[in-house]
Order: structure tokens, then C-alpha cells, then sequence
């Protein structure tokens, strides 16, 4: 039973999926305002002649503050894991 | 369990270049692609390769956990000073305050195509710099506390 | 439909990943079933931002040409790392279930309760 249903769904999902490449063509994005922004004073602002790193870095440096911050909480978790595996030896009177 | 000796001496002579191969897409991150993430993770694959070609016993006298931890802290803490210090001259927080002023990065660049200058960007490079150290540590030691469970042979 | 060959691919690993995490029962091939879709979707988001015979947002040495929009790579970044934050949290998670129930058959992990 849960067989079957489960290859019904993947089906119906298949099936919707294959819309996207329908109605999407490529090659010709939005019109977007922000972007020529970028492109147009992107050197004069900035001073680099990356315009993908001045925006990672400048335009957008608080969401890059963020993405530091998870790897650094994924250490840490790694790290704790760990931790408790190889402490259960010395400390089993708790 | 150790490599054979082709494996050992080929991890041997790639391991500088590799380094500066990551050192050099880090430094270069405001003119051609690359940056801070990139270079991270290419110096982070030298030092994984060096540690699957010796056994991890041998290595552990040499890639200390002690020395990446610190260079993860180190990373961050740079990169939080970084922004800190446009508030220090009075811009809002984690604004480009170095961009064409006559100090450390501070070169002015003209518009349009042009073959490019290491002296520009600002406070660019040093946030690249900051993160390439961090993504450097952090891999590292993910790979170390991963291997350092596996029990000793024999036990 | 050739002129959009990579949104194509895009829903073609969309549902490769799909049918690996459904249907298959060992640990490590679900985890990895994971990482493709994250591959998949970062695909996507480059993919919306291309202009016609357009060349990369670089103006060292750049050819006379219209560029591509430089915003969906900033994003992409973002979600590279954290990709590489899930997996290793994910990993490491298979790691500890294989030393505490001695096997990664996800048929046999359910019955926590023995």
C-alpha cells in the first residue's frame, strides 16, 4: 500500500515539474533595475573591477557576516558531537 | 594505514603548489574571479590530501587541532573588526571607507575596461583575506574531528 | 526543446534526487541524494540570470559586450556554504548512528525503542 502511493506521488510531482522548462525561457531575464545599478557604478562606488565580489562584499556584506557565522555554528557542532562520543568512556558515573 | 611511496611522494610536491595556487585566488579576489570562499576551500583540499597520503598518526605531531581552531577565531574576528572600524571614522557599519583614499588599498580606478591594480578596493581585500582564513580552519578541522573517531587498529 | 537545454537538466536532477530519497534504504545514499538536490537548485538560481551572449561581470580586460546579472551569483555563494554546513552536520550524524545500532539500514534504525 505505502508502496504504491509513494510511486503515485512521484509521478503527479514528475509530471508537474515537467512544466517548468515550458514556461521559463532562457536567456532573457526580467528587466531589473538593481543590476544595471550595479553594473553601471559598481567601479565608481566600490573601486574593484569584480562586480560580483563588491557585491558579496560591499553592496551585500551583512548577508556574508551571516553565512560566517553558520559555518562557524557548524564546526561547532561537529565538534560537540564528537566530543560527547569519545567522553563516555572517562565519565560514566554521571 | 599509510599510502604507497608514489602516493606519498606525489602528495609531497604538490602540497606547496596547491598553497599558493589558494593564496593566489585569494589575494586576486577584487580583479578576477575567485575571493575569499573559493581560495578557502582549495587550501583546505591541499591539507586533506596530505592527510590521507600519511597515516593520521603521523600527522597529528604536525596539523595540530589546537593551531586550526585558532585560525577559524582568528578569521571571524577580523572580519567583525573589518566592519567595526567604518564605524570607528564615523560611516555606517561595514561601509568601504579605504575606496579611493590615499591609504592601505586606496587606489582610484577609472571606468570601463582596464587591465587591473592590486592596490584598489578598500577594505575588499582584507575581508577576503579574513575569510579565506576562516574557511581554511574550518574545513580542516571538520576533516580532523572526523577521522579522530575512527578506533585504532587492533583495538 | 534544445534552445533550453539547462533548465532541462535542472528538473532532470531535480528528479533523480527526488526518486533517490524516496526509494532507497541505505543511509549514505539518502544523504547523497540530499547534496544533489542542493546542486540541482543552486543550477537554477545561476541559470535565471543569463543574458544573451552576454560575459562575465569582470571588467579586467573585458571584451565590448553586455554582461550577466551579477546578483544571482552573490546568492549562489550564500548557498554553496550552506550546503557544505548541512553536510557535515549530516555526516557526522551517520557516523554516530553507526557506532550506536551497528547498521545504516533505515528499516532497522526505526525501532528505537529496543
Amino acid at each position: 500500500m505505502k508502496r504504491e502511493l509513494s510511486v503515485v506521488i512521484f509521478v503527479v510531482l514528475a509530471a508537474g515539474l515537467c512544466a517548468i522548462p515550458a514556461f521559463l525561457t532562457f536567456g532573457e531575464p526580467a528587466e531589473s533595475g538593481m543590476d544595471q545599478y550595479f553594473i553601471g557604478n559598481g567601479q565608481a562606488q566600490a573601486a574593484a573591477n569584480n562586480i560580483v565580489t563588491s557585491v558579496v562584499f560591499d553592496y551585500r556584506g551583512f548577508d556574508t557576516l551571516g553565512e560566517s557565522v553558520i559555518l562557524f555554528a557548524a564546526v561547532i557542532g561537529v565538534g560537540l558531537m564528537f566530543r560527547s562520543m569519545r567522553g563516555e568512556e572517562e565519565h560514566e558515573d554521571e | 594505514m599509510r599510502m604507497s611511496k608514489i602516493v606519498r611522494t606525489g602528495a609531497n610536491l604538490l602540497y606547496p603548489f596547491i598553497l599558493i595556487f589558494g593564496l593566489y585566488v585569494i589575494m586576486h579576489g577584487h580583479l578576477t574571479p575567485g575571493g575569499g570562499f573559493q581560495g578557502g576551500a582549495v587550501v583546505a583540499t591541499g591539507v586533506a590530501l596530505v592527510i590521507v597520503a600519511y597515516s593520521f598518526e603521523e600527522v597529528t605531531s604536525m596539523i595540530k587541532k589546537v593551531g586550526m581552531k585558532a585560525r577559524e577565531s582568528i578569521g571571524l574576528l577580523i572580519f567583525i573588526g573589518a566592519g567595526i572600524g567604518a564605524l570607528a571614522v564615523g560611516a555606517p557599519f561595514f561601509s568601504n571607507f579605504l575606496a579611493h583614499s590615499g591609504l592601505l588599498f586606496g587606489q582610484s580606478i577609472p571606468s570601463g575596461p582596464n587591465p587591473g591594480d592590486l592596490n584598489t578596493a578598500g577594505v575588499i581585500p582584507i575581508m577576503n583575506l579574513a575569510v579565506g582564513i576562516e574557511v581554511w580552519g574550518g574545513l580542516a578541522i571538520i576533516v580532523l574531528y572526523m577521522l579522530s573517531s575512527i578506533p585504532k587498529e587492533g583495538s | 526543446m534544445f534552445w533550453n537545454l539547462p533548465l532541462v537538466a535542472v528538473v532532470t536532477l531535480i528528479l533523480i534526487a527526488l526518486a533517490i530519497i524516496v526509494f532507497k534504504k541505505n543511509l549514505i545514499k539518502v544523504f547523497l541524494g540530499i547534496v544533489i538536490l542542493e546542486s540541482a537548485v543552486n543550477l537554477f538560481l545561476i541559470t535565471l540570470g543569463y543574458r544573451e551572449g552576454g560575459i562575465a561581470p569582470i571588467y579586467t580586460n573585458a571584451p565590448p559586450a553586455t554582461m550577466v546579472l551579477p546578483t544571482p551569483q552573490a546568492l549562489t555563494l550564500t548557498s554553496i556554504v550552506i550546503g557544505v554546513a548541512t553536510s557535515a552536520l549530516l555526516l557526522s550524524f551517520a557516523i554516530i548512528i553507526w557506532k550506536k545500532y551497528g547498521s545504516i539500514d533505515i528499516d532497522r534504525i526505526r525501532r528505537l525503542k529496543e
